[in-house]
């Protein structure tokens, strides 16, 4: 037995040919890797190249400074060959408002979760908390906005920005629960410890110790998690409903982005005002995440 | 066990009564301990890898608090207190602890470093005060002169050594009664674990010192007196010079000598 795996691990002559094969299948998988991963980016670049040559022509200031046009006005603009007149503020607005009560809402909720989980490892309840944020981030968006729609916009009898920040803060939690949960375990417990061994409460380690000291990955998380439900639709579609005019009301309908996507495209007169929307949607959606990326990299314990 | 080194008649600062910490039921990891502590003095507590050093001393500033299937027994008498009956955060506050590896808050300057312990117990201070504090807590660590011109640098930008020292510098700016190391220099070099042994021989002048130690080499060179713990339990603890010469115990003895361990 011994002298046989002696013989099979020593080196022989007649291995060359053997080893030219390894060194070809070698280069084949690089090769297909290399070739997948750039057959993959292909569909990026073209999204890119769509967005941007169709919604650069519309994307201007007025895009930012008036309201959404009539099917009328943008119907008389076109036959005279003009940009569309109007813009898509009630939507900029009305995603500020929207996602900026969702950040409120989320933020300390799923801390708070976050730092239960990461501080309770092993219990029942724990598990039970952990596993629900799993189902809670599979859970589909459309699923959400009726169950915001049953919770808010029905028993205030209206669709409002309320409702559609409801939606997005059970879509974000999840999220940033995960975040905050990893970040805090990752940490060293030594910091912890320290912190209490100088005679500091709980809460003070976690505040002035814990949470800053994981502040980059759980910063990236928050970010993450706006990026990622600022172009939802289809729950807003349940609760904000949308607008025509701005509305800073949390109690009233209000539009988003997202949604005017939606109505320019039932619009044919509207349609061009697609491009431009996705256009914005895109670079606030880039810039969010390149700030995460940033700031993660930058802010490494 | 009567030869512990008494100075000037003084009291025990720290008495320990059958003190058992167990980390699975009916299995003690601390046995039955009985001791005292006088004040200004080092005390080194040594033994082989898992005999309950480090958790005996963690039992002394309540740290197996934040693990609750960790059961402490007995009693442990801080100037006649029974610490384990304390509010936990107070008895912290009293009994400081340096830990095995440096541990600067990351987030925090040196300087903010050193005044953690008044941040974080929520105590505020004038600028003036301050700066005495952070002056005097790194001149008795002997690292103002290397630190006072990067003060607002973060924690981590210094070396392990100095890191250390850093820490040690944040225990004593709470003005602790008693000072508990958990192998405060197992993971330095040479250099800087003689730099903190001298510290440690300055410092006792205001401090009652306990050091977990390995290496028996420092606690000789540095401990006024010595505990020898073999599974849990506490096998001798008497004045360092008489114990490294003339141990009272055959373990004591064979530990020493490098028999086991």
């Amino acid at each position: 037995m011994m002298e046989k795996m002696s013989t099979l691990n020593r080196l022989n002559p007649d291995q060359k040919s053997s080893d030219r094969t390894r060194k070809g299948k070698d280069k084949l998988a690089l090769g297909l890797v290399c070739f997948f991963s750039f057959v993959a980016m292909i569909p990026l670049f073209l999204i890119l190249w769509d967005v941007v040559s169709k919604g650069y022509k519309n994307f201007n200031l007025r895009l930012f400074t008036e309201v959404t046009p009539s099917s009328m006005d943008a119907l008389l603009a076109r036959v005279n060959n003009e940009p569309i007149p109007g813009g898509i503020l009630n939507g900029i607005t009305g995603t500020l408002l929207i996602v900026g009560m969702a950040i409120l809402f989320s933020v300390p909720l799923g801390l708070a979760i976050g730092i239960y989980l990461a501080d309770n490892q092993g219990k029942r309840f724990t598990k039970v908390v952990s596993y629900l944020t799993d189902l809670l981030q599979g859970m589909p968006s459309i699923v959400i906005g009726i169950i915001a729609y049953a919770w808010v916009v029905k028993p205030l009898g209206s669709f409002s920005a309320l409702a559609g920040s409801v939606a997005l803060t059970i879509m974000m939690l999840p999220m940033i629960v995960r975040s905050t949960e990893e970040t805090l375990k990752m940490l060293p417990g030594a910091y912890k410890e320290a912190g209490l061994a100088l005679g500091s409460s709980y809460t003070n380690v976690v505040f002035k110790v814990l949470l800053p000291s994981g502040f980059g990955g759980i910063f990236t998380g928050i970010l993450l998690a706006i990026s990622r439900v600022m172009g939802e639709t289809a729950p807003l579609m349940l609760t904000a409903l949308g607008a025509s005019v701005v509305n800073w009301r949390v109690l009233e309908p209000t539009s988003a982005i997202p949604l005017l996507i939606w109505d320019f495209y039932n619009d044919p007169n509207l349609v061009d005002l697609i491009w431009s929307s996705s256009l914005l949607l895109l670079i606030v959606i880039f810039l969010l995440n390149w700030i995460a990326k940033t700031v993660a990299r930058k802010w490494k314990v | 066990m009567e030869s512990v080194k008494v100075i000037n008649g003084m009291k025990p600062i720290l008495e320990l009564k059958n003190l058992s910490v167990s980390y699975t039921p009916g299995k003690n990891a601390v046995d039955n301990v009985t001791t005292e502590i006088y004040p200004y003095t080092i005390t080194a507590i040594m033994g082989p890898s898992g005999c309950g050093k480090s958790t005996l001393l963690r039992a002394i500033n309540r740290m197996h608090d934040l693990y609750p299937h960790i059961q402490t027994t007995g009693e442990i008498l801080l100037k006649g207190e029974n610490v384990l009956k304390m509010d936990a955060m107070k008895v912290r506050r009293l009994v400081g602890m340096v830990f095995q590896q440096p541990n600067p808050f990351p987030t925090m300057s040196i300087y903010d470093n050193v005044l953690a312990g008044y941040s974080l117990n929520g105590i505020r201070l004038k600028r003036r005060e301050k700066d005495e504090i952070v002056e005097h807590s790194l001149r008795s660590v002997a690292l103002w002169n290397e630190v006072k011109d990067v003060m607002s640098k973060r924690g981590s930008f210094l070396s392990g050594g100095q890191q250390q020292r850093l820490c040690i510098a944040r225990t004593l700016a709470m003005r602790p009664e008693v000072l508990l190391m958990d192998e405060p220099t197992s993971a330095l070099d040479p250099i800087s674990t003689n730099k903190i042994e001298e510290l440690l021989l300055e410092l006792k002048k205001e401090f009652t010192i306990i050091v977990v130690t390995h290496n028996m080499s420092q606690a000789a060179r540095i401990s006024d007196n010595s505990m020898f713990m073999y599974l849990g339990e506490l096998i001798e603890h008497g004045n360092t010079t008489q114990m490294f010469t003339k141990p009272k115990n055959k373990r004591t003895e064979e530990y020493l000598t490098g028999v086991f361990g």
